[in-house]
């Protein structure tokens, strides 16, 4: 309760968290405010905003740029979050088996984990989106699998701090599990930096996303904000809207869950934190 | 026109035609035209793929013994003359002397022979028809070729572009398995330019073949294909000057009328007449629900064929009837009309079986998105929203050219787009759709579909024997009706392609066949 209480007095933290929420809500209501799909074309090609009823104009083919961003926020979403709880449950759990068991086992792991850090994630991500064809899945899967890394490296390094504490040598000598012990008593006491971290996930899962799309990498059944901006982008110099909008909400967004996760982190870790209060 | 008078209308033709080719005044050598291919070609060697990117490319390396005006007729290729005997059986052809292969070996009338008739029917579909209906070829000197057809065919000389009878060096591939063979790579043909380098994902370097058979030409040094993936940095390169010359799809059609604005730019339409690209959705016939005839019709109900042509096209098209193009002269316009209504297409669904589920859905349907560009994209986006009102799902799928090619040849789709060239002639570039013996799994731009109609063959197979016009047409007619009311594949649109250059670049359409054409004569004022 002290960390939420915390939080609400966080300035940049409330702002992210509120910025977020309209995000969430927009993403709710997509359907009701505009019925119709945002593949329907609604309007002549090239409308500009403001005109025909098109608050953020129509693109090439004459579809709804407003309705198209506000589908897009439940696609980002979606893939953000699918994909920052796939590495979460990938890291953490390389992370947990690494710090906890050390030695071998660990020197084995964290091989693999810097194979993985070396490898551009972007560069590995269309190598995996273009193998198993684009689908919501396989996007999810494939952010997943570039994003973990961070988390196993931190996960491991709390591990190792924790590994030996007396409070974990008592379980020890109580006779738990080594489930039980990991789960138990270590994981609480490592989740706080654990969660800041995949807060952050979010956001760049979401961007890895937005790249993909643009490079026709998306669902191509997927109203996304990649899609749009990779779609308008040819024509911008004609129709700026078509991919200015979409862009602007891919920034807001991500900056939302910035701001979000850094307040998060200020409140979780007071001792780490750079601000004092 | 009787057999006799086809005759001697087609030797006029040929001995109109000046031995040779004369030069105008002011044509300079030297230059270097930089230009546009996308997507990148998977080979050059246009014997084996006739994809677009292959052909444009190919078509300066790879000739063949003739050539066409925008009016379609034969032109003086590597041939320069050629004689048909009175009974239609017969053509000879001669060569011009002195033709080298990038080699520096000569071609001779054996290299035309082997090509047509060893390589072209195992590997090119289009001149697999062609040829099937030649009964020998010899070569009785080395610039001397003489086909002897089984029967008569009216478009026999129609058959001889560089685009569907590239000839290829016997001494490189006899003996060899074609499409495997290593110096594929090397692209060795005749044509005035020859492949200096290919950087996979750059560019495709091409220099003068000085051993061009034509006095002085070509008269560039060389031509450059950048491989420019992204349509926007495609106009870009053309309006900053970078690239000269733009084709088919490399720019998109919103950005044509821009372009038509730049005062250096010329900016036609012409140069498309031999091939009227011709575009449908195609469905896999052998599927349900497409291998059911009202389905197929409804298809053609739900398309709103104007607004496509409208949004996705930008105007750059005109709604097609049937399989014909308007554009060539077997056309028929009489046939059963398919207008835009939802209505009658779920009718036609309703009254097959197709009804909606629950959720109003009736089917799912997979579609290969053809991966040619944006527009390809932005019709598939048009057509899933077309099904979309009527219950049906269209999944678009992604894929590389490759890809395309190998699912589409094998039959494993169930929908995509398909555009295909008309040729000058239906016996030519229409029926390889719809014949049944042209169901040929491994080959595109074959009867992939898998349409067969027993009349349908009989029909087309008997106009292509026929030499009397009057009498061909009414042949043409019935197998257009047939076509249009069994709709085996959705015929949309007919494309209007532009071809955009700087206007320092002289004689860029100078044929029918404008940009595939060698690029010989072209020169740099």
């Amino acid at each position: 309760m002290d960390a939420v209480r915390a939080f609400l007095r966080h300035p940049s933290g409330m702002v992210g968290l509120v910025v977020l929420l309209v995000v969430v809500v927009i993403a709710l209501i997509a359907p009701i405010v505009f019925p119709v799909s945002p593949w329907e074309m609604v309007s002549a090609p090239f409308t500009p905003p403001g005109e025909d009823g098109l608050l953020l104009g129509g693109d090439t083919l004459g579809r709804d740029v407003a309705a198209g961003v506000a589908y897009g926020a439940r696609v980002s979403l979606v893939i953000g979050i699918a994909s920052a709880m796939a590495a979460m449950v990938i890291g953490v759990t390389i992370g947990a088996i690494s710090g906890y068991f050390g030695g071998k086992v660990d020197l084995v792991l964290m091989r693999v984990t810097e194979l993985f850090q070396t490898i551009p994630a972007f560069v590995l991500a269309i190598l995996l989106v273009a193998t198993f064809n684009p689908s919501l899945l396989t996007i999810i899967l494939t952010i997943g699998a570039v994003s973990w890394p961070p988390l196993a490296r931190l996960t491991r390094a709390e591990f190792l701090r924790l590994r030996n504490r007396e409070f974990v040598e008592a379980a020890l000598c109580q006779g738990e599990g080594t489930l039980q012990i990991v789960l138990g008593h270590i994981l609480p006491n490592a989740i706080s930096p654990i969660l800041v971290v995949t807060s952050l996930t979010v956001a760049t899962a979401i961007l890895l996303e937005s790249a993909l799309s643009f490079m026709g990498l998306g669902d191509p059944n997927l109203m996304s904000w990649g899609f749009m901006i990779g779609a308008g982008r040819t024509v911008i110099r004609n129709a700026w809207w078509m991919s200015v909008f979409p862009g602007l909400a891919i920034l807001i967004t991500v900056l939302a869950i910035n701001l979000f996760g850094e307040g998060l982190s200020d409140v979780l870790n007071p001792r780490v934190s750079r601000r004092r209060s | 026109m009787n057999r006799r008078e086809f005759t001697q209308a087609m030797l006029a033709a040929g001995a109109a035609i000046p031995f040779g080719i004369t030069r105008a005044a002011g044509q300079t050598r030297g230059g270097t035209l930089n230009t546009i291919i996308q997507p990148e070609p998977p080979l050059l060697v246009t014997a084996f793929n006739q994809q677009q990117p292959t052909l444009t490319l190919g078509g300066k390396i790879y000739e063949s013994l003739l050539k066409y005006g925008a009016d379609l007729k034969p032109m003086p290729g590597m041939a320069q003359s050629w004689e048909i005997s009175p009974d239609g059986l017969t053509y000879t052809f001669k060569l011009f002397p002195n033709i080298t292969f990038h080699d520096g070996k000569p071609m001779t009338s054996e290299d035309v022979v082997f090509s047509c008739m060893k390589v072209l029917t195992e590997t090119h579909p289009r001149a697999r028809q062609n040829f099937a209906r030649v009964a020998s070829a010899e070569a009785p000197d080395p610039l001397t070729v003489v086909f002897k057809l089984k029967q008569p065919f009216a478009p026999f000389l129609g058959c001889f572009d560089c685009t569907s009878a590239p000839i290829v060096p016997k001494h490189i591939y006899e003996g060899t398995d074609y499409r495997k063979n290593p110096l594929n790579d090397k692209a060795i043909g005749t044509g005035p330019f020859k492949l200096k380098e290919w950087v996979r994902g750059s560019h495709v370097h091409l220099v003068r073949h000085e051993g061009y058979y034509l006095k002085d030409q070509p008269y560039l040094d060389e031509i450059i294909y950048r491989i420019i993936p992204d349509s926007a940095s495609r106009a870009l390169a053309l309006e900053n000057g970078t690239v000269q010359l733009a084709q088919w799809t490399d720019v998109e059609f919103f950005d044509v009328q821009r372009f038509k604005a730049q005062k250096n730019l010329e900016v036609t339409t012409k140069g498309y007449e031999y091939f009227a690209p011709h575009q449908w959705l195609e469905m896999n016939n052998r599927i349900a629900p497409m291998n059911d005839k009202r389905f197929r019709q409804a298809v053609m109900h739900l398309i709103d064929r104007d607004a496509l042509a409208k949004r996705v096209y930008f105007g750059s098209a005109k709604v097609a009837t049937g399989p014909i193009s308007s554009k060539t002269k077997f056309y028929d316009g009489k046939v059963k009309r398919y207008d835009y209504s939802i209505d009658k297409a779920k009718a036609l669904l309703d009254e097959m079986g197709l009804k909606p589920d629950t959720n109003g859905k009736r089917a799912e349907i997979k579609y290969i998105v053809p991966p040619y560009g944006e527009s390809y994209q932005r019709a598939g986006e048009f057509f899933r929203q077309s099904f979309a009102r009527v219950g049906i799902d269209l999944v678009l799928v992604g894929t590389d050219m490759a890809g395309w090619a190998e699912k589409v040849g094998n039959w494993d789709y169930e929908m995509t787009q398909n555009l295909l060239y008309q040729l000058g002639d239906p016996a030519l570039g229409v029926s390889r759709t719809y014949v049944s013996s042209n169901i040929k799994k491994g080959i595109l731009f074959s009867n992939t579909e898998g349409y067969s109609n027993p009349e349908v063959d009989r029909l087309f197979d008997e106009a292509a024997v026929t030499l009397d016009e009057a009498k061909r047409l009414e042949l043409y007619s019935k197998v257009q009706q047939i076509l249009v009311e069994d709709v085996p594949v959705a015929w949309t649109l007919e494309l209007e392609y532009p071809i955009i250059y700087d206007k320092a670049f002289k004689n860029i359409v100078s044929t029918g066949i404008g940009s595939h054409e060698t690029f010989g004569s072209v020169y740099k004022s």
